[in-house]
């Protein structure tokens, strides 16, 4: 794989990760458990979807605008997404939502971190604005976590349920694929060995905290940096994508 | 002072231009028809997230997303304003929330009509943010303090909201055959509600009258109606769209546009509950409400736990 191949693929998983990410809190809309929380959750889509459309332009050039960004993240199927599996997971309930949360802010915080010292200037930029907002949403998850964990015996049994069902989608997160090998040959960006054991320290840590136990890894799926996605993908992308598929000729 | 005495001056007070504030002397009906109109002005931001929440994970662009999401987010920040002014009255969010929940508190009926394509989200912001700006910019003059106060952060915001919607529909409307009949079709459909969602004609409204005493209302419905009217004929020719009202026409004389009679059997008839998404929307409010107990529940218990901890430090 080529460098410039490999830096569009790159963009395109970052800019998947947070569309996914983000249409999934969004489905949190007028669901919340109070008001101040369904602020909170569609701020965070917010920063989601900046994210996203910041890196499917970036994608965008990268292929001299053959695609535009909406072209992008509205008009590729499910096996040319590259998101991690973990976004992509379905809401569940409230614990669920904010475990998921919690475990993939917590590697982007660590992923944008290392980034922001990236000698691709456009990729440089975009992890140090984005972490600003990431570093809020951990700090806004990992405190529900730790609420759930020293809140009710019902609150704990809901977030150690979520961490059960969830924890096998964490692997995922830090996979590499040709695509890394050749941004890691370049600078571009780094193994992510390092931001694992950053990631597995803070998580711990807060998991502690909250009186949470790590499931034995018993099974493991990984896949979606690589296009291989859980079952959900094919249909979240069916409703968000559903009037650029239908009027192809529209512009909207 | 004698009751009689008090009210004189609670009417000087109003009739000289001075704002009501929560801890000055008010009549209990002033107080009540403040309470209702504001708590449910509260409640239709939070229902009238809704029908546009139907559309947020359809939404067509990354733009059109992220302005819908900011919009409805938006809303979501008004209702929070708008409960926090009505909690003025010593009466709290969570009682609030409970009257919506038995009936006995109302939102706006415009928002009990289905969002059904995406031109709805046009229709919505260009006539329903519309007709509610001009009746917004009117109590952003209330003699209640805490809601003109609120009211005058909300109108801006509205602005913005109107402007996206009209975006929305003038680009369908110059876009495909398809994309124009959506748009004529939302047009049609939200028209006559968005008329009604400045209430009944002026002869037929039993709280206009001391509404307008009180200064909480300082316009009459029918003037409102009217303005909003002459706006939005305006605004539909512009981008090629026709009114849905065959009566309609220009008076040379009055310089407004004339339009048929509303249909306000339809009205009542919604506002009684029998519109099509009355239940519906009700239904979805009370079920996440209930959903999210555990949650409230957690927070609590959790509060619980650290201020006594707070506190077992303290008296060490």
């Amino acid at each position: 794989m080529n460098t410039k191949d490999a830096l569009i693929n790159y963009c395109l998983r970052l800019a998947d990760n947070s569309m996914i990410a983000g249409q999934r809190l969004a489905e949190w809309n007028s669901c919340g458990p109070y008001l101040e929380e369904d602020i909170a959750l569609s701020n965070m889509a917010l920063d989601f979807f900046g994210q996203a459309e910041t890196m499917y332009e970036y994608a965008s050039q990268l292929i001299n605008n053959q695609k535009t960004a909406d072209d992008l993240a509205f008009r590729r199927s499910e096996r040319e997404y590259f998101n991690c599996l973990l976004a992509e997971q379905p809401n569940g309930d409230f614990a669920y939502t904010m475990m998921k949360q919690f475990l993939f802010s917590t590697y982007l915080k660590y992923m944008y971190e290392t980034l922001s010292s990236s000698n691709d200037e456009t990729l440089k930029g975009f992890a140090e604005r984005s972490l600003k907002e990431v570093k809020y949403h951990f700090r806004h998850s990992s405190e529900w976590i730790i609420r759930f964990g020293n809140g009710t015996e019902e609150s704990l049994k809901r977030a150690q349920f979520a961490l059960d069902e969830l924890w096998r989608f964490t692997d995922d997160l830090f996979c590499m694929n040709a695509t890394d090998e050749e941004l890691i040959s370049t600078g571009i960006t780094v193994s992510s060995d390092s931001i694992a054991a950053k990631w597995n320290l803070t998580v711990k840590e807060i998991l502690q905290a909250a009186h949470l136990t790590i499931p034995e890894k018993f099974n493991v799926i990984t896949g979606g940096y690589s296009g291989i996605h859980s079952e959900h993908l094919g249909h979240l992308l069916c409703e968000m994508q559903y009037l650029q598929r239908a009027y192809p000729d529209a512009k909207w | 002072m004698t009751e009689e005495e008090k009210r004189i001056q609670f009417q000087q007070r109003i009739d000289a231009g001075e704002k009501i504030e929560p801890l000055d002397w008010m009549p209990d009906d002033y107080k009540q028809t403040l309470f209702r109109q504001i708590s449910q002005h509260a409640h239709s931001e939070i229902i009238g997230m809704q029908p546009e929440g139907n559309w947020l994970l359809r939404a067509p662009s990354l733009r059109a997303k992220k302005i819908l999401m900011a919009k409805i987010q938006d809303e979501a920040g008004h209702g929070l304003y708008l409960y926090s002014a009505a909690e003025t009255f010593g009466i709290d969010r969570s009682e609030m929330i409970a009257m919506l929940h038995s009936g006995k508190a109302k939102y706006s009926s415009i928002f009990n009509y289905p969002a059904l394509t995406w031109a709805d989200m046009g229709a919505i912001g260009w006539l329903v943010d519309g007709a509610a700006i001009v009746n917004q910019t009117m109590l952003a003059k209330c003699s209640y303090g805490p809601y003109a106060r609120a009211m005058v952060r909300i109108c801006k915001e509205e602005g913005f909201h109107q402007r996206q919607g009209y975006e929305i529909i003038a680009k369908m409307a110059s876009g495909t055959p398809a994309q124009k009949e959506m748009a004529q079709d939302a047009l049609n459909r939200w028209w006559e509600p968005s008329l009604m969602m400045f209430g009944p004609h002026d002869a037929d409204s039993p709280h206009t009258q001391n509404s307008m005493k009180w200064k909480i209302k300082v316009e009459s419905n029918d003037t409102l109606r009217q303005r909003f009217i002459d706006r939005t004929v305006e605004q539909a020719h512009h981008i090629g769209l026709t009114i849905p009202d065959k009566n309609l026409k220009y008076n040379k004389e009055t310089m407004h546009w004339e339009i048929s009679p509303i249909n306000w059997d339809e009205f009542w008839n919604v506002v009684k509950g029998n519109g099509p998404c009355n239940h519906q929307r009700l239904n979805h409010h009370k079920k996440y409400h209930q959903e999210g107990q555990w949650v409230r529940d957690c927070a609590r218990a959790f509060e619980e736990k650290q201020m006594k901890e707070s506190n077992a430090v303290k008296s060490n």
